[in-house]
């Protein structure tokens, strides 16, 4: 337990140094969101209309962008191979190496929503919504992206494979986490369906994206 | 003849070049007799003639999901078994996976285009079917982008069995939000039990496509065993080259990128 304790408190310090890189990831989600009125035009009822879309694909374009930091470092210092070696079970290290991960760069993204959510003309109500299923949406994008982490950090390729291979499963995360903002907002359909779903997309990922990511990394780095 | 027999590359190619012949016979026979069959089927009252790309469309869409589960099978005989042939078996199935998912498309599209006035929908399933279209293409590029087959192959085997458990989510969560967008707006086909003079002409064309899937992944297995001969045989005669060190990488790469 103190190993894992050790391992994410040492990753949070890590990714909020300089040269972690997490809040980048906020960064970009502020870029992407201003971006948009550019694209679909100044129209504030349009705006509050698409307000969660936007806001989702943000999130998932951030959360994309900065998981590839989740074993890169540590797989060039040398680090990853301790982990892999050490008597702590490798599955997990790496749920506390997404935990880490997703304290560093995905809770930020929920923390900054009800900023965003001004620049998109959305009321309290569904500034909360968003919020919300944010916060219970992004686990699920953190583990399930550190399959395709792990996936790249085993070949010594990064980026663009690893978003191909991470966003087709992202999928239901999206399609749930913006039905049930929608639900939230404009109904008619009630908020806790598609909400429970999402949680239970996100404890699914729980389970799946560590197995995965340690069985990659156990078979893939030598 | 048992499985373990045939992690001997040497003698699955025998066999595959005993099988082939006979595969490939019964391959055109059933496809010629489903094409027939389908030709001379009944124009639906509805549809008329256009329903007869069903016998295209249904077996291309089946066995799209069929070779996933093929892979998910040879996957799980890379990680557990660690059998040789198995990640040959994954390799050389994506392709013709990824091809058959593609047809289903493009029939379906073509098939929609007279029937529902437009070429795509975002209908459940066809949205599903291009979620795994994406997949299968996601596939083939991890393969790609590793030059090292065995490496290549453990990568690929994690992310095909993720896939097969994250499929049927994909699918779920895309019926859920097809009929949240737009409730019953598309026509669905089958609607009433399929008549026995479509019935048996799509069952023989099924089959005849499986035989088709089959022929093509043993000879895909027998050509990607023969890819990696080649290649080791090139690296062992860079390697045998004294001082030309150099000369090997190059030499991988181009075998990896062909």
């Amino acid at each position: 337990m103190t190993a894992l304790g050790a391992l994410i408190r040492r990753d949070i310090r890590i990714a909020l140094r300089i040269g972690g890189g997490a809040l980048i990831g906020v960064l970009f989600f502020l870029t992407v969101v201003v971006l948009m009125p550019f694209a679909v035009g100044p129209d504030l009822a349009l705006l509050t209309r698409l307000g969660p879309a936007i806001l989702w694909l943000g999130a998932l374009l951030s959360s994309l962008l900065t998981l590839d930091r989740l074993f890169t470092a540590d797989h060039e210092d040398g680090s990853l191979d301790l982990i892999v070696m050490s008597r702590t079970p490798l599955e997990l290290a790496c749920a506390a190496k997404a935990l880490a991960h997703w304290l560093a760069a995905g809770l930020p993204l929920v923390i900054a929503t009800p900023v965003l959510g001004l620049l998109l003309n959305l009321d309290a109500t569904a500034t909360g919504a968003v919020a919300l299923t944010l916060l219970a949406g992004t686990p699920a994008l953190t583990f399930i992206g550190m399959i395709g982490a792990a996936l790249a950090v085993t070949m010594h390729r990064g980026g663009l494979l690893l978003a191909v291979l991470v966003l087709p499963l992202s999928i239901p995360v999206l399609i749930f986490g913006v039905a049930a903002s929608q639900a939230a907002i404009v109904g008619p359909l009630p908020f806790g369906a598609p909400f429970s779903i999402l949680c239970a997309l996100s404890l699914v990922s729980f389970v799946i994206g560590p197995f995965a990511a340690a069985t990659s990394l156990r078979n893939g780095l030598d | 003849m048992s499985l373990i027999d045939l992690a001997n590359p040497t003698r699955f190619l025998a066999l595959a070049a005993r099988l082939l012949p006979w595969l490939a016979l019964v391959t055109v026979g059933l496809l010629a007799a489903g094409l027939y069959l389908s030709a001379v089927a009944p124009d639906d009252y509805q549809q008329g003639a256009t329903v007869k790309i069903m016998f295209i469309h249904v077996p291309n869409a089946w066995l799209s999901m069929f070779v996933w589960g093929v892979m998910s099978i040879a996957s799980l005989g890379t990680l557990v078994w660690r059998h040789p042939l198995a990640d040959v078996a994954a390799k050389a199935a994506a392709p013709i996976g990824a091809s058959f998912t593609f047809l289903a498309l493009l029939t379906g599209s073509l098939w929609g285009r007279p029937m529902w006035g437009t070429y795509w929908e975002w209908d459940a399933r066809l949205t599903s079917v291009l979620i795994l279209f994406l997949m299968y293409l996601g596939l083939m590029a991890l393969w790609r982008s590793v030059e090292d087959p065995t490496r290549a192959a453990r990568a690929a085997a994690v992310l095909t069995l993720v896939g097969a458990i994250n499929l049927p989510i994909i699918k779920f969560s895309v019926d859920w939000w097809n009929t949240l967008h737009q409730p019953a707006s598309v026509m669905r086909m089958g609607g009433p039990a399929l008549d026995k003079s479509f019935l048996i002409p799509l069952l023989v064309m099924a089959v005849g496509f499986s035989f088709l899937f089959i022929t093509l992944h043993v000879a895909a297995m027998r050509n990607e065993i023969l890819r990696r001969r080649v290649r080791s045989l090139q690296m062992m005669q860079a390697r045998a080259y004294p001082g030309s060190a150099p000369a090997s990488g190059a030499t991988g790469q181009i075998v990896g990128a062909a």
